[in-house]
């Protein structure tokens, strides 16, 4: 912390005390103490849906509108303490000034003793949780409002908002998180709640399938997560605390291939639960539940719970996969692999929820990718914008669903812009902030994604943490894919001719008002972090998300910032809008042109070049995973590893058995002869005899009448009071 | 205080419970010795609960009362299901588990 002076610290408490300020305490090494009403108390966020989900489970349907206005409200409560804690959060930061760091806000209850190790519970408030907090609340608040309408008349209705509300209490819980025990508590809530969501229309067989699916591979993580934890908690002198594991990673005294162990564990918790290659397949089918939940699910809770995690324990992960040695790291690499691979196979989809499913993957990827190269406050940001734009283009598809009844964008959309406007417009807005066309918000924090991987040593933009090269051709990559695949997306949905039935209407204000506002917030959010060196503000007003978000308390690790640099925006630029160029070309130039009715041209290149299309049938079979997991691993098992092992039973074990009981059957009929029948059978036949004899004696006992057995109690009871006192 | 004197009304009693519950032949009888036998031990617990100045032993007898009520109640009920399966409440005709 080469930034935090003594000096630093000095100047800030004269200026602190000056100020008269009454939040700030000031401990030694320029770590400014903060606290705050909100801080201090931010228990209270996730406690009002954890309140309300009770309430709407016990007594929801008593309510006049089915228990979603005791969600709203609540929700809308977690919302208010959220930016309250934001801001007071923004004021401690001012306060301490730009040299000094300041500690985050802990407050802990002791949950209970064992063994002199003290397992506590609380909360722990810095800069990321308030962004999560943030983001959580904002986009559960619209997606609680956008459902009254969705699931209006649903025959689970206060049910769908009782879980909807713990939903956001368990994701609020896990964000808040002050130990890592706490941590696992939060995520298996969160878990079970994509699992309740998801299935929601468990009457038909493939949504509940699509919840078993989601639930099981979410546990083959959260077996690296009981066991990270584990390592951790050993290697850290038996602490769950999340800022002593960070502190002591950070320091040293952790060894190195204990925090590997550690962080390897963790990271295939985060696969399976942010969808990450090759765990992700449990994502799109999770597209199964209703389109709020999957809104929900996909921008603000669940899967960027496994970003949060690296976020959270990035001391962890920075020490044990070396980030700073800018060599190529297992985070890196899944990531980028990630990245790819959902943007591909969001190429070939027909379900308009499921290319937005296949996008999250490959956006969660980018996330990864940017904590890989150590660009964590770009990873930290990327999952603040990508919340809302992701968001408002889940929620339209809703809309549009809505209006047409399916998700298929082949059959049943097309042309829908005339009938929904606001859906449209939206829509759009939000296809061209994910695809990363400046000024909206995928623009900024992609970039710094890109800039982050260091990989750009041309034209004065370099730095972070290494030259991720390949990282920066990955993301590149993956940019003119998502222009090119939200550009088909668009053009299926909302341009050519309708080919479903009926007349679709525009949905109705408490549809149309969320998505507006996701909308705004697509556009406005990465303005938050404009990079430094652009000069297109002043100085004062760039970077003040990293400025805010970003601890330099002792925590974190510290790590080098990228310099932005104007021609890799270009460049990040004009690829992206080659993808949209190329795709529309493909869409609104050739297969509108052979009818505006059609979805592909008749005679593409899938179909004249056999290499296309043998690429076109890998991704539609996506990848052939599912086969990989159901038929050849889970048939496997079944199939021929049962069978091998029913034939080595049979031939291998079966024989030595055999054999083995054919000598002892032999070696049986000398003993049986000899010991069994003389020796053995005299001393048990005459057991036997003997007993008989008693009994027949016994017998004569047993009368049947009631008082002889009295009789015999008395003189039992009488022989025993005897014996009682002579002896005693 | 006078402990010898409880205690010998309780061991009379005791004996008559004892005495009755071998010889007589009618059930109802029977389990009015039974009754007799536990308010013997209930005079002595009283008694020696007396004697040694402590509330215990009368707690102790209220429970056996109230067990007493109980198990009489039980018993009454099922000489009234012999009596009206046999017309008869005659115990050394139930020799039924006879050996």
């Amino acid at each position: 912390m080469e930034s935090l002076s003594f000096l630093g610290a000095g100047l800030n408490a004269a200026g602190l005390s000056s100020a008269g300020s009454l939040l700030a305490a000031e401990t030694a090494e320029g770590i400014v103490k903060a606290s705050g009403w909100f801080l201090d108390n931010a228990w209270l966020v996730p406690a009002f849906p954890a309140l309300s989900f009770l309430v709407i489970l016990f007594f929801g349907k008593r309510f006049p509108k089915g228990g979603s206005e005791v969600g709203i409200a609540a929700v809308a409560l977690s919302f208010v303490f959220a930016a309250a804690a934001g801001i007071q959060w923004i004021g401690q930061v001012n306060s301490a000034g730009e040299e000094s760091a300041v500690d985050a806000v802990t407050s802990t209850w002791t949950w209970w003793v064992n063994g002199g190790i003290q397992f506590s519970i609380g909360t722990l408030v810095d800069g990321l949780a308030v962004v999560l907090m943030f983001v959580v609340t904002t986009v559960s608040l619209l997606v609680h409002v956008y459902s009254t309408d969705y699931v209006a008349g649903d025959r689970r209705y206060t049910h769908f908002f009782a879980f909807l509300s713990l939903f956001t209490a368990a994701m609020l819980f896990f964000v808040l998180s002050e130990n890592t025990l706490q941590m696992i508590v939060g995520w298996e809530l969160v878990g079970v709640c994509s699992f309740v969501l998801i299935g929601h229309w468990w009457e038909e067989k493939p949504n509940s399938d699509a919840a078993l699916k989601a639930f099981f591979t979410n546990r083959v993580g959260d077996i690296g997560l009981l066991i990270g934890v584990a390592v951790l908690f050993f290697a850290a002198d038996q602490t769950f605390s999340v800022l002593e594991i960070n502190r002591m990673a950070l320091s040293g005294e952790i060894s190195h291939l204990a925090l590997l162990v550690g962080a390897c564990a963790l990271l295939a918790a985060v696969m399976s639960k942010s969808g990450q290659f090759f765990l992700h397949t449990w994502l799109p089918d999770a597209m199964a539940g209703p389109t709020p939940v999957s809104a929900l699910i996909h921008a603000a809770t669940m899967v960027v719970a496994g970003v949060y995690l690296i976020a959270r324990l990035y001391g962890v992960f920075f020490e044990g996969f070396s980030i700073a040695g800018s060599s190529v790291n297992l985070l890196a690499i899944v990531g980028g692999l990630t990245t790819l691979v959902g943007a591909s196979l969001a190429f070939v989809q027909r379900d308009i929820k499921k290319v937005l499913a296949y996008s999250t993957i490959s956006q969660l990827g980018y996330m990864v990718l940017a904590l890989g190269v150590g660009a964590w406050t770009a990873a930290v940001f990327h999952l603040f914008t990508h919340a809302f734009f992701k968001a408002c283009l889940f929620l339209g598809s809703g809309s549009v669903s809505h209006a047409v009844h399916s998700f298929d964008m082949k059959s049943d959309m097309g042309g829908l812009r005339k009938f929904m406007p606001h859906t449209y417009r939206t829509f759009v807005i939000a296809s061209l902030a994910l695809a990363g066309i400046p000024p909206l918000a995928g623009f900024w924090s992609k970039d710094e994604i890109l800039a982050g991987t260091g990989g750009w040593g041309l034209a004065g933009g370099t730095g972070g943490n290494g030259a991720y090269l390949v990282m920066l051709i990955m993301g590149i990559a993956t940019a003119a894919l998502t222009a090119a695949y939200m550009t088909r997306c668009v053009y299926l949905t909302f341009f050519g001719e309708f080919r479903g039935h009926g007349t679709p209407h525009e949905s109705g204000p408490r549809i149309v008002v969320p998505l507006w506002i996701l909308a705004a917030l697509a556009v406005v959010a990465g303005w938050l972090n404009l990079p430094k060196g652009f000069q297109l503000v002043p100085e004062g007003w760039t970077t003040r998300f990293e400025h805010y978000v970003e601890s330099s308390a002792d925590y974190f690790p510290s790590i080098a910032h990228a310099k932005p640099s104007w021609t890799l925006a270009i460049v990040s630029t004009l690829v992206a809008l080659a993808g949209i160029a190329a795709a529309a070309r493909y869409y609104f130039g050739r297969v509108r042109a052979e009818s505006p009715r059609a979805t592909e041209m008749g005679r593409g290149w899938t179909k004249r070049s056999r290499l296309a299309g043998a690429g076109h049938t890998l991704l539609a079979k996506k990848y052939y995973l599912d086969h990989l997991y159901t038929g050849v691993i889970a048939g496997g098992i079944k199939g021929p590893i049962a069978r091998a092992a029913y034939k080595f039973n049979q031939e291998g074990i079966d024989r030595v058995v055999n054999a083995a009981g054919e000598r002892s059957v032999k070696a049986g009929h000398v003993v049986y002869d000899i010991i069994d029948q003389k020796v053995v059978d005299g001393v048990v036949n005459s057991s036997g005899v003997a007993p008989h004899m008693a009994g027949e004696e016994m017998r004569k006992m047993q009368t049947g009448k009631v008082q002889s057995y009295a009789g015999i109690v008395f003189v039992a009871a009488a022989l025993l009071a005897l014996v009682f006192i002579v002896f005693i | 205080m006078y402990v010898s004197q409880f205690a010998v009304l309780a061991a009379v009693l005791f004996a008559i419970g004892v005495y009755g519950i071998l010889v007589r032949r009618n059930g109802i009888l029977v389990l009015m010795s039974v009754e007799l036998i536990l308010n013997s031990v209930n005079i002595n617990l009283v008694a020696f609960g007396a004697l040694r100045d402590t509330i215990s032993g009368e707690v102790f007898a209220l429970f056996v009362i109230t067990v007493a009520a109980a198990e009489v109640g039980v018993g009454l009920a099922i000489v009234l299901m012999i009596y009206r399966n046999r017309r008869s409440v005659d115990l050394s005709q139930m020799d039924l588990m006879k050996g």
